[in-house]
């Protein structure tokens, strides 16, 4: 099995912050477009709003940093196939609805917390820890915000995902 | 005489992986394994480093033969089946492409079954990514080559009965110079596998595990299944066919990494016009 490897600089800690950013945001945008390929015109804004989100969180780890170029990809390696803010392609519907995205992006930023709980827990350089402390306390705000958010919205009727006209079926 | 000065040479272009897809957007059902694919090709293209007009990727007919349209380099969407015959001859006419050829199970196995041998046997230096969801999912849920014989439909009532192809083994058996299984829910670790097999000479193989959640939708606990990192690489055919005797279909990696020269047209004779050529055959 993958382990996730142990940075052993704040540089090469937020290497993997910044990483984890770029795949979320990327995946939301991708997320977007498809929901939008399915006329599904709620949920394709929620996650490009979801996108620009974490894209700016991307960006403001790059200005922190000083950053001007990607930093290599191999200095990070997750344990997990995927980044922990990365929400799996599988775990869509095309009549999903904002609560069910909403879940999703909890589910992603609980993920983040856990992330950088186990960094600053790890065995790294205090500084590191001190970093991780920080984005996992970041990622607590945004589970809170989340939980705001999904608090306005209204949860699923039973049966959301019946359709009468499907768009495949196999007879 | 005037003086000339040379110009400095362009820096090259640092690309990421967005730069490799086109503003196509793919038009596949929420939760297909194929996005994962389109993604993973984008990220091992920006880590080759290729130029985008270097590269062609070819396809055949099918779901997973529309990923030509959704990347940004030259892209050939063929006849059902026939995508390997198509990038052979390319490869062949401008060795200097890379060139990837992708498909699914039932244009790849069935319909292009032929010209996979073949393919494996000639040794052209291109690559072949194969998305593997044991279906005909374009055609409403038919049973393909790799479908279980126990796989119940309303298409295919108790199943065909009939014994599944074995990728990997044929690929093998062939003459395939690198052979390897990934993942769609693995995106990161398919990228890997994409790129050792585009760099490594000759035919390659990837078999993808590519779930369709529309007709075979327990196929979504394939993430639970799959063992990452399982197939390690050799060059000795004999290991690797001892492996594949306690194949699952679910271990991933790469098995096969051989050392057979890949294909190339023979001295001056690929440079000799048609019209000699043609002169040297009893018509």
């Amino acid at each position: 099995m993958k382990k996730t490897k142990l940075p052993s600089t704040v540089e090469e800690f937020m290497a993997y912050a910044w990483a984890m950013e770029v795949e979320a945001a990327d995946r939301y945008a991708e997320l977007a477009d498809l929901m939008a390929t399915h006329h599904n015109r709620e949920v394709s804004e929620l996650f490009a709003k979801l996108s620009r989100i974490e894209g700016k969180h991307r960006d403001q780890i790059a200005a922190q940093m000083g950053w001007t170029r990607a930093p290599d990809t191999a200095v990070f390696r997750w344990a997990t196939p995927e980044g922990p803010e990365t929400t799996d392609y599988g775990d869509l519907h095309y009549l999903m609805q904002p609560w069910h995205a909403l879940k999703l992006a909890e589910h992603n930023e609980q993920r983040a917390v856990e992330f950088f709980d186990r960094f600053a827990a790890a065995r790294v350089p205090a500084d590191v820890q001190a970093a991780a402390r920080e984005m996992a306390g970041e990622e607590r705000e945004h589970v809170r915000l989340i939980g705001e958010w999904l608090a306005k919205v209204s949860p699923p009727e039973p049966g959301w995902d019946e359709d009468m006209d499907p768009p495949a079926i196999a007879d | 005489m005037n003086e000339v000065t040379a110009s400095p040479a362009p820096a090259p272009v640092m690309r990421g992986p967005n730069d490799y897809k086109s503003d196509v957007k793919p038009v596949w059902c929420p939760g297909c394994g194929d996005f994962g694919v389109v993604n993973a090709l984008a990220k091992a293209m920006a880590k080759l480093a290729l130029e985008p007009k270097d590269v062609a990727v070819v396809s055949g007919i099918g779901c997973s033969s529309r990923i030509p349209a959704y990347m940004a380099s030259y892209g050939f969407h063929g006849v059902h089946g026939r995508a390997l015959a198509a990038g052979t001859g390319l490869k062949i006419a401008r060795p200097d492409l890379t060139v990837i050829v992708t498909g699914g199970d039932g244009d790849g196995y069935s319909i292009g079954g032929n010209h996979f041998l073949h393919a494996c046997r000639r040794n052209v230096d291109m690559t072949y990514i194969v998305m593997d969801n044991r279906v005909y999912g374009m055609t409403k849920g038919q049973p393909s080559p790799t479908t279980e014989p126990d796989w119940d439909s309303k298409l295919s009532p108790e199943g065909t009965g009939l014994r599944e192809f074995q990728p990997l083994v044929i690929a093998l058996t062939s003459g395939a110079n690198f052979i390897a299984r990934g993942f769609t829910g693995d995106p990161n670790g398919l990228a890997d596998i994409i790129e050792q097999a585009v760099r490594h000479p000759g035919f390659s193989f990837v078999e993808v595990l590519s779930p369709c959640v529309t007709f075979r939708p327990e196929q979504k606990e394939w993430k639970k299944i799959v063992k990452a990192d399982a197939l390690k690489p050799t060059a000795d055919m004999t290991r690797a066919a001892r492996r594949m005797l306690r194949d699952t279909g679910f271990e991933l990696g790469v098995l096969y990494a051989g050392e057979r020269p890949p294909y190339a047209p023979r001295g001056p004779r690929a440079l000799r016009p048609a019209a000699d050529l043609e002169a040297r055959f009893a018509l």
